[in-house]
């Protein structure tokens, strides 16, 4: 249990061992953070908006070949970056709750922290959002739709971060274990993503954070993600 | 007499038989028709002129209003940018234009500083193509946001938003280092102009003499302003040199600074500023040579002025060379993945054809032809190698920016680049622009600093010493 204010290290863990690459983490995603859905031709334009996507690496020789599923999503880095380089802190970073913030209304577009992002963990609003009558009746009120010319990106579903926060605060007791749970991992049908605050260590999050199979995407950047894989035997991902 | 056994046997020429009047500053012509020569180019004003400015025009307005207009309005995927190659021709043509930029300081302050006699009558031309293609460079940054019409939240002033900002950014040191180089070089290009436009102000009549009037802030030529203005220059020429290396270097580090392999390298800094003055210096010949042209200030430029760029142009080469080959020797001996990937990229990939021209153009036609005299002082060799040196500089910054790109260290981030025909026509609308401007101002500004190429013939004299006539130089200051 982690008390209601004050700091948090909100932990995603993704077990490789369990991811199906059946992407409805994808599709959860798309619909609680009101993600632009643009069309086949824009897709192939390289204008898709997924803030997780499944890499999918195919390993061997056909026809002994095995796919390998990697999902990849911001990894919310300790030393993002995306930070230091954006020149309207639109990107900054949140030293209470170790989060990346993503500020969509200071965001000109400069479009400089994704190239400096590692991990192509950052979407672009390359056109205005097309939402037909009546698919507007399902947007996510409690997340901005963003217009033309912004930067985006996974935000750990802060606003259901904000909710259990504001919950609990109002109800005067701790945060429970899984109380908060980000589209992507409420959605998963092997339950690969767990969600959860380090700092309360009785939880499984920061159990999982020391296992033997832990390892961090492109650890040698120094980035130091807040996204911990873990390896398994047939999906090992260096 | 001399002449005969001259023939007989060249080697045996007199000295006094040289002929020196091939120099301008030991030709000396009275300096009214000096003046007029210059005036009379200024406001020659024929029916190709306007035709060349009307087709410019129209096409400044298809690429700056027309395709920037459709891009502001849909959003930045009508251009060719896609993941991962979020920048891609506008920052290009960004760093294209900046390199252009460094020729005009170039040969006007360090050759200053240094008495390069040649400098005399080119340093005008050359200033003014700093200040233009500095406006040009400026657009760019502004083109390429996602955002246009939030750019002033770059500018730091009190704000509503209560919000500075991140002097972190390489982005904002670029902006104040251009910023400070516009004011800079322009003031640079006003400061010897005054006496010029006096001189104008009194040749002149109508609109012309009314905007000189204004322009030439009153000078009358006296000593006082005479020796005002020398120190005037002679601090900004000192000043405006480490502001040119700054600009391109803090540009070199909007790459320099990041995380992205084949970006992030120390180097980049005086590759970048390398490559910037020998692409600038290259345009500034190929502009002179177009002045000389379209203008007939055959008397101006000559020869000797085209020989002594040309020295420049291959000794510039050598030194990107050099760079370059600095650059790519470490990244293939440090045998990183991505690194080697962006190697092959190169050699093999779909840059391929690009980058080989790229070598072509900027080490194998300089190194072969500029060593020979007579291609230096050629109008059309010259020609052709100084804009081949520009085609080739604009390639390695395409490579550099949107090549280097498209690899990444997970191999599920690779992707592919082409321009879309927004940025083409965005990209020809600022040439265009440039040129326009160009061509404008050469019928407003006088192109050649009469005064200064006066006061070095008045320096430079032939003297008879025995039987030669040796040419001598008095230092002024």
């Amino acid at each position: 249990m982690s008390a209601a204010t004050g700091e948090h290290d909100w932990t995603m863990i993704i077990d490789l061992d369990r991811c199906t690459g059946c992407q409805a983490c994808v599709v959860a995603c798309h619909a609680e953070n009101n993600i632009a859905t643009v069309g086949e031709e824009e897709v192939i334009r390289g204008h898709a908006m997924h803030w997780i996507h499944i890499e999918r690496y195919w390993e061997g020789e056909y026809p002994h070949v095995r796919a390998r599923f990697l999902p990849v999503l911001c990894q919310q880095c300790e030393r993002a970056p995306c930070e230091p380089v954006c020149p309207v802190f639109a990107t900054y970073h949140s030293v209470d709750e170790h989060l990346n913030i993503q500020v969509y209304n200071r965001c000109i577009g400069t479009r400089y922290c994704a190239n400096n992002c590692p991990y192509i963990a950052r979407v672009f609003n390359w056109f205005n959002p097309y939402v037909p009558e009546p698919l507007n009746e399902q947007l996510n009120p409690d997340v901005t739709v963003r217009s033309r010319g912004i930067m985006e990106k996974c935000t750990f579903c802060v606003q259901r971060i904000r909710r259990v926060e504001e919950t609990a605060a109002a109800e005067d007791r701790p945060i429970h274990e899984g109380e908060v749970q980000p589209a992507c991992a409420q959605s998963c049908p092997t339950q690969a993503i767990l969600f959860g605050d380090r700092l309360d260590t009785e939880s499984r999050v920061a159990n999982l954070t020391g296992s033997r199979r832990a390892f961090r995407l492109l650890e040698e950047l120094g980035t130091e993600p807040a996204v911990i894989y873990l390896k398994g035997g047939e999906t090992y991902v260096e | 007499m001399s002449s005969e056994s001259a023939a007989q046997n060249p080697s045996l020429v007199w000295p006094e038989e040289e002929d020196h009047s091939e120099h301008l500053l030991l030709d000396p012509r009275p300096v009214e028709e000096m003046h007029g020569i210059l005036l009379d180019a200024m406001q020659r004003t024929g029916r190709g002129f306007w035709i060349l400015v009307s087709f410019l025009g129209s096409l400044v307005l298809i690429g700056l209003v027309g395709a920037w207009g459709f891009q502001i309005r849909w959003g930045m995927g009508v251009a060719g940018i896609r993941r991962p190659v979020f920048w891609g021709l506008y920052i290009t043509n960004f760093v294209f234009w900046i390199g252009i930029s460094h020729s005009g300081t170039f040969i006007s302050a360090i050759l200053r500083i240094f008495k390069a006699e040649f400098r005399r009558p080119i340093t005008r031309a050359s200033e003014l193509m700093t200040t233009f293609s500095l406006l040009v460079a400026g657009m760019y940054p502004l083109i390429h946001l996602g955002r246009t019409w939030r750019f002033y939240w770059m500018v730091p002033y009190p704000n509503q938003r209560q919000l500075w900002p991140n002097f972190h950014s390489p982005l904002m040191w670029d902006m104040l280092a251009i910023f400070t180089y516009l004011i800079g070089s322009t003031l640079y290009l006003f400061l010897p102009l005054i006496p010029d436009l006096a001189m104008a102000r009194d040749h002149t009549k109508g609109w012309r003499q009314k905007l000189y009037r204004i322009f030439s802030l009153g000078w009358r030529g006296t000593e006082a302003e005479w020796h005002h203005l020398k120190l005037a220059i002679t601090i900004f020429a000192f000043a405006i040199v480490p502001v040119m290396f700054s600009v391109h270097t803090i540009v070199s580090w909007d790459f320099g600074m990041t995380m992205k392999v084949g970006w992030s390298s120390s180097i980049f800094g005086p590759y970048f500023v390398t490559g910037a003055i020998f692409s600038g210096v290259s345009a500034v010949i190929t502009v002179l040579l177009l002045v000389r042209k379209s203008m007939k200030l055959d008397y101006f430029l000559r020869a000797e002025h085209f020989d002594s760029l040309g020295k420049l142009i291959l000794v510039f080469s050598f030194a990107w060379t050099y760079f370059f080959f600095a650059d790519y020797l470490t990244e293939w001996y440090g045998g990183e993945a991505v690194g080697q990937q962006l190697l092959t990229l190169q050699a093999r990939g779909p840059v391929a054809p690009l980058w080989y021209l790229m070598l072509v153009c900027n080490i194998a036609i300089p190194w072969l032809t500029l060593w020979n005299r007579r291609v230096r002082r050629s109008t059309v060799g010259l020609f052709v190698v100084t804009l081949g040196v520009n085609v080739g500089m604009y390639i390695e910054r395409y490579i550099i920016v949107t090549g280097f790109l498209t690899r990444n260290r997970l191999p599920f981030d690779w992707g592919v680049y082409n321009p879309t025909i927004v940025e083409v026509l965005i990209s020809i609308g600022s040439l265009s622009a440039f040129i326009l401007f160009y061509a404008l101002a050469s019928r407003i500004i006088p192109l050649v600093p009469v005064w200064e190429v006066r006061e070095g013939q008045i320096s430079h004299t032939l003297r008879r010493i025995g039987r030669a006539m040796v040419p001598s130089v008095a230092d002024l200051d």
